[in-house]
C-alpha cells in the first residue's frame, strides 16, 4: 500500500474539492520563515512535521507560530526530529483557524459487507479506536448507485450538522467518493474535520492508495514506502519478502503456507528473521534470485518449505542448487529443505543429487531448522 | 449435485492461450473436469489441448454449452472478463488471476451478484471434488474422493492440508479455495450452507488466516446454523502486527481480525481448532472415527 504524507494527501483532497486551510511545504527554517513573510500561510500558523505516524500533537511534532521568527523557530525544532522511526524531512505550515467543533469522516472498504463503508463520529480529533462504538456511524454505500442523498443525510444527522454546514457536508462527501473510486484508495480519512463557522476544513489527511491498482496509477511509482532496502530490491523483482527481527530465514510458497511455517518454526522455539514467498512461478532463475536475496539477509539457517502446485518442486530445487553454487562458501548457511507435490519425486532427486536431503515432516523438518540455527531460544 | 461443481459442469477458460491457461486446461481435463472451450479475443480457430477457442465467451456458450468460467486473464483485463462472462450466462466463475484491485472486484461482485451468478476467488485455487469435476488449479495429486469437505482463504496451505487428509486414508467431497483477498466472491459465511446442506459432506475444515472479519463471521454462522462437525485452523498466529504477509487481506489491524480473536471465536462455536497444519487430519480422523461408532 502506499500512504500519502498528510501534505501529499491534502493536494490530492484539492484536486476533489474538500476544503483546506491555506498552507504550504517547507524543508528548512529558512523557507518556513519565507512562507509566513510572503503571506503563502497567514499568521498565526501551526507547523506540523511530514511523517507518516500518528500522535503527533504530543509527540512534539506540531508546533504553533504568530510571528515569521516563531515560524523560524517551529521548524527548526522540528525538522531532523526521529519520530517513531521517521526522521522528519518535511514540514506542513498552514494557517491556525478558530474552530466550532472537531468531527472525524473517513471512507474506507467493509471486507465483510464487500461494501465502501463512510465512518462518521462527532467525537473527532481523537484516534477514533478510543471512541466509544455508539458515537460512531458506519453508513454502506453501494458501488453501483454510488453515495445517495438520504445516506448523506444520515451522516449529515450523526454529525449534529443542519443548515449551511449540512449543505458544506453534501458537497464534501462528494468530493471524497470521487477521491476514494477515482484514486483506487483503501482509505481516505480526515481527523479532525473542523467546523470553522457554517463551513468546514479538512485540518488533516491520511490516504492510502491500494497496491494491486499501480497499473492505473503510474503517479505514485515513486512515493517511498517503509520498506527496507532489501525488501525494495525484493519488491522490483515481485518476491514477497519481509523482514522480521530473528535468526531464520524462511522460503515458502503461498502467504498461508507461509505464515503456517512461521508459526510452527515459532512454537519449536525458531526465531523466524526473513520470509520469503515465492508465489507461483514456473522459472528456475525467479527461485535463484529469490534465495540469493535471502542470503544477502544472512540467516543462521534457511527453511524452504514448498507445496508444488502452479509452483513446480523440480522448478524450486533447480532453482535453489543453482542459487547455491553461486553464494560464496564463507557465506554459507544450514539448509533444511522440505518439498511436497506436483513433481515431488523429480525435486527432491536433485536436491540429493546436490547433497540435500528433503524431509517430509512439517514438524521434523521445523525441528532441524531450529537446531540448526543454534537451537530453541 | 455434489457442491457447486459436478459432472455436468462446462468450462470455458477465459485467457486459455496464456501459459497458465494451457497448463491447468491439461491438468483439469485429466481431473476429469469437462473443459468445452476457451476465450482468447483475437485467436477464435485455434485449439489448445484439443480445446476450441473462441473470441467471446458469448460464442462459446452459444457452440459449447458452457456454464462455468476459469478466468486467468491478467489483472488489468480480469474485471471485463467476468463481466462478459456472466453476461454470456455463465452462473459459476473462478477467477484465478491474482492482483486485482479490490475497487474492480467490489463492481464485480456486485454485478455477479445481480445477475445470480457466483465468484469464487480472485487469487484463489478454485473448487474440485473428486471423481467429478475441478474448475481451479489445485494439483490433481492431493486428493482423494471422500467425505470432508474444505473451504480455505490459503492456497498452498490448502494444497498441504488436502494431502495431509489424504495421507490419513480419509478423502474430500469438495475443496473450495476462496482466495485471500479483501474483496472475494464467496466467503466463508457463503460455503458453510453448501457444506451443510451436501448429503456428501461429513465434515467440515475451515483454514482461515488473519485479517479482516471473515473466520469471525463463520464462527457466527456456525453457531446458530451448522450442526456438522467442524474443524479449523488460522495461519499467522506468530505474524506481527501491521507487516504485510503477502496477501493484501493478511494485515492486522485494530485488535480485531487477530487469530487469537478468530480462534476463540471458532472454538466458542463448536469447532475443534488444530494449532498446526498437521493437527487438521489427526482431528478430523477422530470425528470420522467417532462417527462410525455411532
Amino acid at each position: 500500500m502506499v500512504k500519502l504524507a498528510e501534505w501529499r494527501g491534502k493536494e490530492l483532497f484539492r484536486k476533489y474539492g474538500v476544503p483546506l486551510p491555506r498552507g504550504a511545504v517547507a524543508r528548512s527554517p529558512e523557507a518556513a520563515e519565507q512562507l509566513v513573510r510572503s503571506g503563502a500561510v497567514p499568521l498565526p500558523c501551526v507547523v506540523k512535521a511530514q511523517v507518516l505516524a500518528g500522535g503527533r500533537g504530543k509527540g512534539g511534532a506540531v508546533k504553533f507560530a504568530a510571528t515569521p521568527e516563531e515560524a523560524r523557530a517551529a521548524a527548526a525544532a522540528i525538522l531532523g526530529l526521529e519520530f517513531k522511526g521517521e526522521t522528519v524531512k518535511e514540514l506542513l505550515l498552514e494557517e491556525k483557524l478558530p474552530i466550532a467543533q472537531e468531527f472525524y469522516l473517513s471512507l474506507t472498504l467493509d471486507r465483510s459487507l464487500r461494501l465502501p463503508v463512510v465512518i462518521a463520529s462527532a467525537q473527532g480529533g481523537v484516534e477514533i479506536e478510543s471512541v466509544d462504538d455508539a458515537a460512531i456511524l458506519r453508513q454502506p454505500v453501494h458501488p453501483f448507485p454510488g453515495l445517495a442523498a438520504y445516506e448523506k443525510r444520515r451522516i449529515a444527522a450523526a454529525l449534529g450538522l443542519s443548515g449551511p454546514a449540512a449543505t458544506a457536508l453534501d458537497g464534501l462527501l462528494d468530493a471524497l467518493w470521487r477521491a476514494w473510486i477515482a484514486e483506487d484508495a483503501e482509505l481516505v480519512e480526515i481527523n479532525p474535520l473542523a467546523r470553522v463557522g457554517d463551513g468546514l476544513v479538512a485540518l488533516d489527511a491520511k490516504v492510502i492508495i491500494e497496491d494491486d491498482a499501480a497499473f492505473r496509477h503510474p503517479e505514485y511509482a515513486e512515493i517511498r514506502d517503509d520498506r527496507t532496502p532489501l525488501e525494495e530490491i525484493a519488491r522490483e523483482k515481485e518476491i514477497a519478502f519481509v523482514q522480521l527481527d530473528g535468526t531464520i530465514g524462511v522460503i515458502a510458497n503461498g502467504a498461508g503456507l507461509t505464515m503456517a511455517t512461521l508459526d510452527v518454526l515459532k512454537e519449536f522455539g525458531g526465531d523466524p528473521g526473513v520470509f520469503l514467498d515465492l508465489g507461483g512461478t514456473d522459472d528456475p532463475k525467479k527461485v535463484t534470485e529469490a534465495f540469493l536475496l535471502m542470503a544477502q539477509a544472512k540467516p543462521k539457517a534457511v527453511f524452504l518449505n514448498i507445496f508444488g502446485g502452479v509452483t513446480r518442486c523440480d522448478t524450486v530445487a533447480t532453482g535453489l542448487v543453482a542459487a547455491m553454487q553461486q553464494v560464496p562458501a564463507a557465506e554459507r548457511f544450514p539448509l533444511i529443505a522440505r518439498i511436497r507435490g506436483n513433481n515431488e519425486k523429480e525435486g527432491i532427486e536433485i536436491l540429493r543429487a546436490a547433497g540435500i536431503t528433503s524431509i517430509p515432516s512439517l514438524k521434523a523438518s521445523a525441528q532441524a531448522v531450529v537446531a540448526a540455527a543454534g537451537g530453541p531460544r | 449435485m455434489s457442491v457447486l461443481v459436478d459432472a455436468e459442469t462446462r468450462v470455458v477458460v477465459q485467457g486459455i492461450t496464456g501459459h497458465q491457461g494451457t497448463v491447468h486446461t491439461r491438468q483439469m481435463k485429466a481431473f476429469g473436469t469437462q473443459v468445452v472451450a476457451g476465450v482468447t479475443p483475437g485467436k477464435a480457430g485455434a485449439t489448445v489441448e484439443g480445446v476450441p477457442v473462441f473470441n467471446s465467451v458469448q460464442e462459446a456458450v452459444d457452440r459449447t454449452g458452457a456454464n462455468a468460467a476459469c478466468i486467468f486473464v491478467p489483472a488489468p483485463y480480469a474485471r471485463d472478463a467476468l463481466l462478459e462472462s456472466v453476461d454470456a450466462g455463465v452462473r459459476l466463475a473462478v477467477i484465478v488471476t491474482e492482483h486485482i484491485p479490490f475497487h474492480d472486484m467490489l463492481t464485480m461482485y456486485h454485478y455477479a451478484k445481480s445477475k445470480g451468478a457466483r465468484i469464487i476467488g480472485p487469487n484463489c485455487p478454485g473448487i474440485a471434488a473428486p471423481g467429478r469435476s475441478k474448475v481451479g488449479i489445485i494439483p490433481n495429486v492431493v486428493f482423494a474422493p471422500g467425505r470432508v469437505g474444505v473451504i480455505s482463504r490459503s492456497g498452498t496451505l490448502t494444497y498441504e492440508i488436502v494431502n495431509g487428509i489424504k495421507e490419513h486414508g480419509l478423502g474430500q467431497s469438495v475443496c473450495i479455495g476462496l482466495g485471500g483477498d479483501p474483496v472475494v466472491g464467496t466467503m466463508f459465511v457463503d460455503a458453510l450452507p453448501l457444506l451443510q446442506a451436501d448429503p456428501e459432506t461429513d465434515v467440515i475444515v475451515l483454514v482461515g488466516e488473519i485479517g479482516g472479519t471473515a473466520e469471525e463471521d463463520a464462527a457466527e454462522y456456525i453457531r446458530h446454523h451448522v450442526t456438522k462437525p467442524v474443524v479449523a485452523y488460522i495461519a499467522g498466529r506468530s505474524a506481527p502486527p501491521g507487516k504485510r504477509m503477502g496477501h493484501a487481506g493478511a494485515i492486522i489491524s485494530r485488535g480485531r481480525g487477530t487469530a487469537e480473536t478468530k480462534l476463540a471465536a471458532l472454538q466458542g462455536a463448536g469447532a475443534k481448532v488444530a494449532r498446526f497444519p498437521y493437527e487438521i487430519p489427526e482431528l478430523v480422523a477422530e470425528i470420522v472415527r467417532a462417527q462410525a461408532r455411532r
